[in-house]
């Protein structure tokens, strides 16, 4: 690989967001192929990586978070630098080859970045990647703020090679979403390796494994003398003679509230520094450890033989506040509690997100809601169809799971329902293929709905194999759901234009009173990406609504009460700016009160 | 233990609306403006689940020096709202001794607060009106930018009619926010944004408070929200489509064994008539039935 300087940008700051900042590291940092699969609170870093010159970095949408990493990893046998980006959630369809990789090392960098989400903002656990990184048993960085966020992902290639094993990067919502000044440097000429022809590091045949299980286990110490003498592990002296010991994002909560105190913040939670912890645990004769979701510094201190306190005081559930941390300071007595004027209480209008006007996956769970089936859901925007109005979806556990766990309910013999699985496009990709085989091979009686709107949308618009489309926005092969059900052994396939709510209807029907499995792919584009639909708005009738509102069971944005009424109910009105005429509430309508709005 | 002489130096802005509204671009804004005169900012905002129409915040923190990204609670200088109700559901972050409370009156109801389908029900959308909200802050303004910024042409720059209430909280010169606003916004509409800019500095030196209930309850005959719905099925003329178990919005129909339609739940009928006139065979009338009581 070729790779070039940049034009010198000395010394310049810019407000990056963090993830924005990770992938300037990444690419300061000559990393020279890049590969993600899109989640919140992640997606952003390959985005920007997409952004760099292509002749510098290779930048790729991967089917799924395994793929990502086995891509990466091919690049670091070659010699080249390599990092994959993706949410906490999907470090666990990765975590697979992670186990093995870190007894095999790295020839060149192999940096694996990890956006966890404590509170969940956009996702279905809050599990915390540091034990990950123990349980692996390779070394996590933990930066603070975005210009960290940039510093650490750029060390983490030096660190992978010099102690050779790959590194992870945690960030989390609050880091990957926060806008803060950072000052960028150069890219560092990195010269490809090539590959190391090494067949007792490379192959993980069990006698090589066991051979590098001990040089796994000594990494620990030796990457946690590291830490001891770096720099990055840093003691801010204060007053009093309670020290805290945080790291990552709880830091600045810790300098928000008390900027006063006793601080060692650390770089990492694993592995430890532990000469600088003992040290400094020696020169306070209290220890209060901050840190955001499990208490792995405090379990690893308690080892230690530390005495030290934590989650007596700071939650193990959520994401970590100024006010959160405040409270725990008061709890344990640090400090006390401000004699201020209480704040306003506040009142909450419920106002959750929901699906878009005109959005195809609407008319799709009308279809499956009118059949009364048992509806496994999964990972999407339409997972929004399990609140109401539409309320359509029975179950929703993990990227890919809806499949196998319409196999499994109907393998129980106990569910009397038609079962349904719904699955979009790209998650069917990422892991739904291997259990509808499973379901073809099993004989199994489910219908599958495949949901096509031609984007990965809940991240924000990628694409994916479905879409024909690279990241860097080049046309490329495309998969062909009809043939992959095909081939799989599927003969009952159908295709049908979302908006067709009559024609979807009618396939979800025929589908579910099919023996074996029938897949019906609901297809029409998302209405925001990748352009932005818009259509000629539709208008409701006044003088002919009949207040059923039949529409609103739609739950479409557009559609809300009017001022007027008919027989104590309230009339419905569709807002123009919202609505882009996709017609499903005129097909739903049952005095034929919705029509295309009068343009002036 | 600690001082908070770093803290005090940090001017906390909340940022509030709903998913569309431009949240993001009114606190760029302010971010460059503060990074422009050589503050240390931070913005702070969630994406993900928020599509359109779902609640949206953004923290924007400035001075010499800032620590957290987001703001404490009960510690925002500004809280600034592009909708009504977003105002009143982020009330609790405003400083309640020295803050300043600025909001719009426009209100965004959700079809989620259109879910009650009884009859003469009001929309579930917040009650609290302007002038409770005043009374409860140090410093309040409440106005109907929407209608300022309708009035200069463009009812979309009521973003900006806000940004110039949110200058004369902040020391920033008039020109700065200007000139930062010029290249935010699309170049078509750079002269109405600057008007609603000033319209905003203006509106704030004669400020009045906006009357009245924040929306009004429908006016429903007594007599008609009495009314108790029956469903009176036909059962030889039912064959049994289903037409109207699907359709039903609240879900009180079913069929039977025999594959004819039965009333499942009958206290949850709202009486909207869309399974009679759904119905191809005339099986389902609804009567409107006083109960003896209110006939009387």
């Amino acid at each position: 690989m070729n790779v070039q300087q940049k034009p010198k940008t000395n010394a310049r700051v810019e407000p990056l967001m963090g993830n924005e900042a990770i992938a300037r590291g990444a690419w300061e940092g000559g990393c020279g192929v890049a590969v993600a699969y899109p989640g919140t609170p992640s997606t952003e870093i390959l985005e920007t990586v997409g952004k760099f010159p292509a002749e510098n970095i290779y930048a790729e949408w991967a089917v799924n978070e395994k793929t990502a990493l086995d891509v990466a990893t091919g690049a670091s046998f070659a010699g080249v630098r390599a990092m994959c980006a993706m949410k906490h959630v999907g470090l666990n369809v990765a975590s697979d080859s992670l186990m093995s990789q870190s007894y095999i090392g790295v020839n060149a960098g192999l940096v694996i970045v990890v956006a966890d989400d404590p509170g969940m903002h956009s996702s279905q656990n809050e599990q915390d990647t540091r034990l990950f990184a123990r349980f692996a048993n390779v070394p996590v960085l933990e930066p603070a703020d975005a210009q960290e966020a940039l510093e650490y992902t750029r060390l983490a290639f030096d660190l992978s090679e010099k102690f050779d094993t790959p590194v992870i990067v945690r960030s989390t919502t609050r880091l990957s979403h926060t806008r803060s000044p950072v000052r960028l440097g150069e890219r560092e000429a990195v010269e490809p390796k090539g590959f190391v022809d090494d067949f007792r590091k490379n192959v993980t045949l069990p006698a090589h494994a066991r051979a590098n299980r001990p040089k796994v286990i000594a990494r620990e110490e030796i990457v946690g003398k590291f830490f001891d003498e770096s720099p990055l592990t840093r003691f801010e002296e204060g007053e009093g003679d309670v020290g805290i010991i945080t790291v990552g994002m709880a830091y600045s909560y810790v300098k928000e509230v008390l900027p006063g105190v006793p601080v060692l913040k650390l770089a990492s939670s694993f592995p430890l520094p532990k000469e600088r912890i003992r040290e400094f645990a020696g020169r306070f004769s209290r220890i209060i450890v901050v840190e955001e979701l499990e208490p792995l510094i405090e379990e690893q201190l308690k080892i230690m033989g530390i005495p030290c306190e934590g989650k007596a005081f700071i939650p193990r559930e959520g994401e970590l506040s100024p006010e959160i941390v405040r409270k725990g300071f008061i709890e344990a007595g640090l400090i006390k509690p401000p004699k201020k004027k209480k704040p306003a209480e506040p009142e909450i209008v419920p106002r959750p997100p929901l699906l878009c006007a005109g959005c195809p996956h609407i008319s799709s769970y009308m279809a499956v809601r009118a059949i009364d089936a048992r509806v496994c859901g999964d990972i999407g925007c339409y997972t929004l169809a399990a609140i109401e109005p539409l309320r359509a979806i029975d179950t929703c556990v993990a990227m890919g799971a809806s499949i196998g766990n319409a196999v499994g309910l109907a393998k129980s013999g106990a569910e009397k329902k038609p079962i349904v699985a719904t699955i979009g496009d790209s998650t069917f990709l990422h892991s739904g293929i291997p259990p509808l085989i499973d379901a073809v091979v099993m004989k199994a009686n489910i219908t599958v709905l495949i949901l096509d709107n031609h984007i990965t949308a809940m991240t924000g618009g990628q694409d994916n194999p479905g879409t024909g489309v690279t990241l860097r926005g080049e046309p490329t092969n495309r998969v062909d759901f009809v043939q992959i059900c095909k081939a799989i052994g599927v003969n009952w396939v159908r295709e049908v234009d979302s908006y067709d709510l009559g024609a979807l209807y009618q396939a979800v029907r025929e589908a579910t009173e099919y023996k074996g499995v029938a897949v019906v792919i609901s297809n029409r584009p998302c209405v925001l990406d990748p352009v932005r639909i818009r259509g000629d708005a539709l208008e409701v009738v006044q003088e002919t609504c009949v207040a059923c509102q039949s529409c609103m069971n739609l739950g479409c944005p557009a559609i809300s009460w009017s001022d007027g009424m008919y027989d104590g109910h309230h009339k419905v009105k569709i807002d123009p700016m919202l609505c882009i005429g996709c017609s499903l509430c005129a097909q739903v309508c049952p005095s034929n009160a919705i029509r295309a709005a009068k343009k002036d | 233990m600690g001082s908070d002489t770093e803290r005090d130096d940090v001017t906390s802005v909340l940022i509030v609306g709903v998913g569309g509204q431009g949240v993001i671009m009114v606190s760029k804004v302010l971010a460059t403006l503060c990074q422009e005169h050589g503050l240390e900012v931070k913005q702070s905002e969630v994406h993900g689940m928020a599509k359109r129409g779902g609640a949206v915040f953004s923290h924007v923190r400035f001075g010499r020096h800032v620590h957290s990204p987001v703001i404490p609670a009960g510690e925002a200088d500004v809280l600034l709202a592009l909708e009504w109700a977003e105002g009143l559901r982020w009330l609790h972050f405003l400083d309640p001794e020295n803050g300043t409370f600025i909001s719009d009156v426009r209100k965004i109801v959700p079809p989620f607060a259109c879910r009650d389908r009884g009859r003469g029900v009001a929309p579930q959308y917040a009650k609290t009106t302007p002038r409770d909200v005043l009374e409860k802050v140090s410093v309040g303004y409440a106005l109907d930018a929407t209608g300022i910024a309708a009035k200069l042409g463009n009812d979309r720059a009521a973003n900006t009619v806000l940004l110039g209430i949110l200058s004369t909280a902040l020391s920033f010169p008039e020109q700065a926010w200007l000139d930062v606003i010029e290249r935010f916004v699309p170049p078509k509409t750079r002269e109405i944004n600057s008007a609603a800019f000033l319209a905003g500095r203006e509106w704030v030196k004669e400020a009045t408070v906006p009357e009245g209930e924040v929306l009004p309850v429908p006016e429903v005959d007594t007599v008609l929200k009495n009314v108790v719905n029956r469903l009176e099925i036909t059962e030889e003329w039912c064959k049994g489509c289903d037409i109207c178990v699907k359709f039903c919005p609240e879900r009180c129909l079913a069929l039977n064994d025999a594959g004819k339609v039965v009333v499942k739940d009958a206290n949850a009928c709202t009486g909207c008539r869309l399974c009679e006139m759904l119905c191809p065979d005339f099986a389902i009338r609804l009567h409107k039935e006083l109960p003896a009581e209110v006939a009387q």
